[in-house]
């Protein structure tokens, strides 16, 4: 059990793929203007990581090694072209957000990169479970970055005022706001962990 | 696995294979509800751009293409009992600060404007974004004037409409998609 749990656990903390990791980066600084838009980028990839995790296990002994990755690939575009169907047909408004990197999913290293080295390489049960806790990592560093920088920037938290809008620095919802928050937010999460180490 | 020829092929034909067949499924299941989730969209929209305007028909069946100056806009009309009572257009601007906006404005027979909605936009997010909260807020909203007699520029270019606050472009594009909009609602009025 305690097996389990640390493979779960390891993508939160250990193996945290934006802070740790660092995979991932573009979805990363281009979704989080907010923390919404952030927790559904991160959840979106939860779901695909997921799915794609347990498919590849399922076939990672039929799948020839010389193919693996375009096999991998296809499984990984397959899920992400199901979630950008179903998200504009039942969440219009959160697809107009998110538009274009939706699809940018198919490439997200992340996928890929456990695909590769967790899901071709355990069991069904294990990779579903890494495929929670990688994507739950993801979703919470997304999270975190998105209320950092809408915070800092327009005062909000999920669009809930805690200061008026005036006294926010812009630069935090525009890109360079993005490189400086995660690159402040990377520092404090390595320092923490090294504390606890 | 040991890779041969034979292998590679039979897995990868396989699972595209499948891959494909899911995806034409989640498709044709996911058609409806997509087209639907536009068409409310659209209706939503007509309903907010023409907010005191009692009519009976519904204009997104009788949408009808308008050109003016090689751009092409979509008119709804709103007719209460045959007799056109407002115009709802979908119009749209690419020299956004991000490129292309698309908003809808409603128009009553004389010109006035009744109301405008933001259908798609890539502005900076705080800035011109702000469109909607901007244009909306009675200190320098565009709802109320009338469009044929008002000058539909931005003050610093000599107009009656204040810009956002450091989105000078995007307010341009704005009033660029308005006069449009406009122009092709008089032309669709003056063919009833």
């Amino acid at each position: 059990m305690n097996d389990k749990l640390r493979i779960l656990f390891n993508g939160i903390i250990a193996e945290n793929p934006t802070f740790v990791l660092m995979l991932g980066m573009c979805p990363t600084l281009g979704t989080t203007g907010s923390a919404i838009n952030g927790m559904s980028m991160g959840l979106a990839t939860m779901a695909v990581l997921i799915c794609s995790n347990v498919v590849i296990s399922l076939i990672k002994n039929f799948v020839p090694s010389k193919v693996r990755i375009p096999a991998y690939i296809v499984v990984i575009a397959a899920f992400v072209s199901v979630l950008q169907l179903v998200m504009e047909a039942y969440v219009p408004s959160l697809y107009a957000t998110l538009g274009i990197f939706i699809p940018l999913i198919v490439v997200n290293c992340i996928v890929l990169g456990r695909a590769e080295a967790f899901a071709s390489r355990h069991s069904v049960f294990d990779s579903c479970l890494d495929g929670i806790g990688i994507g739950l990592g993801f979703t919470i560093a997304l999270t975190l970055l998105g209320a950092v920088r809408e915070f800092l920037g327009t005062g909000k938290i999920f669009d809930l005022a805690i200061y008026p809008e005036h006294f926010g620095s812009l630069v935090f919802v525009l890109a360079p706001g993005a490189f400086i928050a995660l690159g402040l937010l990377i520092a404090l999460f390595t320092k923490l962990r090294a504390k606890s180490c | 696995m040991k890779s041969s020829l034979v292998n590679m092929v039979l897995s990868l034909g396989i699972i595209t294979v499948v891959a494909a067949a899911a995806l034409a499924g989640v498709y044709t299941a996911t058609k409806e509800p997509i087209a639907q989730a536009k068409a409310e969209k659209q209706k939503s929209a007509i309903g907010q751009v023409l907010p005191d305007i009692q009519f009976n028909n519904n204009p997104a069946e009788e949408a009808a293409e308008v050109t003016v100056d090689g751009e092409t806009v979509t008119v709804f009309p709103a007719r209460q009992d045959g007799e056109l009572v407002g115009m709802a257009v979908e119009s749209h601007d690419t020299n956004g600060f991000s490129g292309l906006i698309t908003v809808m404005y409603g128009f009553d027979p004389e010109g006035n404007i009744t109301g405008f909605a933001v259908m798609q936009h890539a502005e900076t997010p705080g800035l011109g974004s702000k469109m909607d909260e901007w244009f909306s807020n009675p200190a320098h909203t565009v709802i109320g004037l009338n469009a044929n007699t008002a000058n539909l520029t931005v003050s610093k270019d000599g107009g009656d409409v204040d810009a956002i606050t450091a989105a000078t472009i995007s307010s341009r594009a704005f009033l660029r998609a308005l006069t449009l909009a406009n122009q092709a609602s008089q032309q669709f009025a003056s063919r009833q």
